[in-house]
């Protein structure tokens, strides 16, 4: 599993993560929420080795990761969907999933088989450029991509940002997938209430620091949560 | 589906390649002497077809704006003429440096691959601290290595390696055309092989999004890297070829301008494609070095030569400007601007006729030396205004001939 002590990262010449820990246990669906610059992309650009921590530990089944650059960390298993989706416009939808695969030597057409089946719409569009696809589809060859490496855990930064609130559905729909095949999601979303109903566990960031942290029902249920990211008054 | 498709495209353009070369090898046997402007712009464009693909590996398909060509390519030239003079020769060659100080000679295939290796030396050595800047910044950089190399190989105190600011001569040189297009050919083929393979898409990838090839877990640094180095090499190798083409090397002659033409070869080709880079060489070669040189000359006809000529000239400009006239008051014309420009420029050549008919003079006006690059300035301005993605955009030759299935074109319609 993947566990994060004292995190501190500098971003930027402010201190953007001032110490957080976090659990990941394996098979789980773990989500990190917060406002706008609370820290969070931050949290996970230094787990995927983009960002260098200032100190603290980031260790996966004990071993130490802190410091490892980003193609060892992705071999080790941990591949960021990055925020924006990213997807590589002017390459075919089939290329952009050979990038994901990048690190691997052995054969992949198994997994882009396995991808096609997650997501058939990606199918279809195998020889399209991936820049003319629909933003929810962009976001499905997002996540195959990331899907390529093979990952233990898949960190997704913001899946939902821009999309219409039905393809939002499907996105999450897809997670919970994902994570029943077996592999450890670590989520990030502005949308709290989505993000909390998938979630098994999740923590609430505030300007750089976890501000609260239970299961999903507890924190949908939480007074200030509700208030804060809910958009729902006490009364 | 599109594979199966693209196997005519790519068998139609494998045919043509094989057609161009055995044309090349057997022409070149039986034509006439006066075919020998035809060979020298096959040559010259072959070696710039060659530098243009290297650079479009660097600019085009990697993302990395470098100008240090003509650099890289000076390098590659200087190592062949050094390490390829008999030694018989030299002490001619060297005659202010006593012959100089490398006393051997390699055999033309080793030199070659040397020269290609000592600009990848030298680009890995500037790559290190030049590659972690962007775009323009990474241009003014590479061009100022490219300006600083040539100033170096001009000191006189390496004038026993570099000959100084004197020619190197009297190295081996390829007779034959297809000498140039087999080694241009290989060389090309190492590019592409290597464009599809998945070095070519991490390339391309870091060109996209470098943040999202990074997180894909794409080492930048190594991968960039290596894309500099490469695409040096094979501008060193060009740079050797061109040596021969010239029979002699001046550090002098590798000026930024040569770049900027391997460039604008790039641009005019279409940037991120390996075809267009190739065709837009030859058609850039044929164009500045024969077709266009009737323009330097000042022309001067006899009466009738100068009826005959007006009559002609007037005869099709007038169809163009009507055709383009009756494109752009069509209505729901499309593309207005396009015809507009080729009304305008057909009208001032109807205009300069007119003065010349007028003037009753037998002499050409305006063509005289210099005239040549107003228009070829002119054609560049049109293709760049018009074509802004080049002749070919980012696909190559076999998409031309690929039959678009049914299905796909469905796709483009909706």
């Amino acid at each position: 599993m993947l566990k994060v002590e004292n995190l501190i990262v500098n971003y930027g010449g402010i201190e953007a993560v001032k110490g957080i820990s976090l659990d990941v246990p394996d098979g789980s669906i773990i989500t990190l929420v917060g406002a706008n610059g609370a820290g969070k992309s931050t949290t996970l650009r230094s787990i995927a080795g983009l960002v260098k921590a200032k100190s603290g530990s980031i260790t996966l089944d004990g071993e130490e990761l802190l410091g490892l650059s980003t193609p060892d960390i992705v071999s080790k298993g941990i591949t960021m969907v990055p925020e924006g989706r990213r997807v590589f416009p002017d390459m075919t939808v089939l290329e952009n999933l050979k990038i994901g695969a990048y690190l691997r030597k052995d054969s992949l057409k198994d997994d882009i088989d396995h991808v096609y089946d997650l997501f058939p719409r990606l199918k279809e569009r195998s020889w399209q450029a991936a820049g003319t696809l629909s933003g929810g589809e962009q976001q499905m060859l997002a996540v195959g991509r990331a899907l390529m490496s093979r990952p233990k855990i898949i960190m997704m930064d913001e899946p939902s940002l821009g999309l219409a609130p039905i393809i939002v559905q499907g996105i999450f729909d897809i997670i919970r997938e994902i994570n029943r095949q077996g592999t450890t999601v670590l989520l990030i979303e502005q949308n709290a209430n989505m993000a909390l109903k998938t979630a098994d566990y999740g923590y609430v960031m505030e300007t750089g620091k976890i501000s609260l942290q239970g299961t999903g029902e507890e924190l949908l249920a939480n007074e200030q949560v509700k208030e804060l990211y809910l958009g729902k008054s006490k009364q | 589906m599109k594979n199966l498709e693209n196997k005519r495209g790519t068998l139609i353009t494998a045919a043509i390649i094989v057609a161009v070369f055995l044309f090349v090898g057997i022409a070149e046997k039986i034509a006439p002497p006066s075919w020998n402007m035809l060979f020298m712009v096959l040559k010259k464009g072959s070696i710039y077809a060659l530098i243009a693909v290297s650079m479009n590996l660097l600019n085009g398909f990697t993302g990395l704006f470098s100008l240090g060509q003509a650099g890289f390519m000076l390098l590659g030239a200087y190592t062949y003429g050094i390490f390829t003079i008999p030694a018989a020769d030299r002490a001619s060659v060297y005659q202010y440096f006593d012959g100089g100080v490398v006393q051997f000679a390699l055999p033309v295939p080793v030199a070659l691959i040397l020269a290609g290796l000592v600009a990848a030396a030298f680009a890995f050595l500037i790559g290190l601290p030049v590659l972690r800047l962007k775009s323009d910044y990474l241009a003014i950089a590479t061009l100022g290595f490219a300006e600083i190399i040539r100033a170096v190989f001009q000191w006189n105190v390496l004038g026993p390696i570099t000959n100084g600011s004197n020619l190197l001569r009297k190295f081996p040189v390829f007779q034959s055309t297809i000498s140039y297009f087999i080694v241009v050919g290989i060389c090309v083929a190492v590019i592409l092989l290597l464009i599809n393979s998945s070095y070519g898409r991490a390339f391309k990838s870091i060109r996209e999004d470098e943040i999202a090839a990074e997180a894909m877990g794409i080492n930048l640094a190594r991968h960039k890297m290596l894309a500099f180095c490469i695409s040096s090499f094979f501008a060193g190798i060009g740079g050797a070829l061109l040596a021969m083409y010239q029979t002699s090397v001046q550090a002098s002659i590798f000026k930024s301008a040569m770049t900027y033409e391997i460039l604008l070869i790039v641009v005019i080709g279409g940037i991120g494609s390996i075809s267009g880079s190739v065709l837009a060489s030859f058609l850039y070669i044929a164009c500045s070095e024969w077709w266009l040189r009737f323009l330097d000359q000042e022309t001067i006809l006899s009466a009738a030569g100068r009826g005959r000529f007006i009559a002609v000239m007037a005869v099709i400009f007038v169809i163009l400007l009507a055709l383009m006239v009756f494109r752009l008051v069509k209505p729901k014309a499309k593309s207005r601007v396009r015809y507009g420009v080729g009304a305008g420029i057909c009208g001032a050549v109807l205009i300069w006729l007119i003065v010349f008919a007028a003037t009753g003079q037998t002499k050409v006006p305006l063509l005289r030396n210099g005239f040549r690059m107003v228009v070829f300035s002119v054609i560049i301005m049109i293709i760049v205004l018009f074509f802004s993605r080049g002749i070919m955009g980012t696909s190559e030759l076999p998409d031309l001939f690929r039959k678009r299935i049914k299905s796909e074109k469905e796709e483009v319609a909706s």
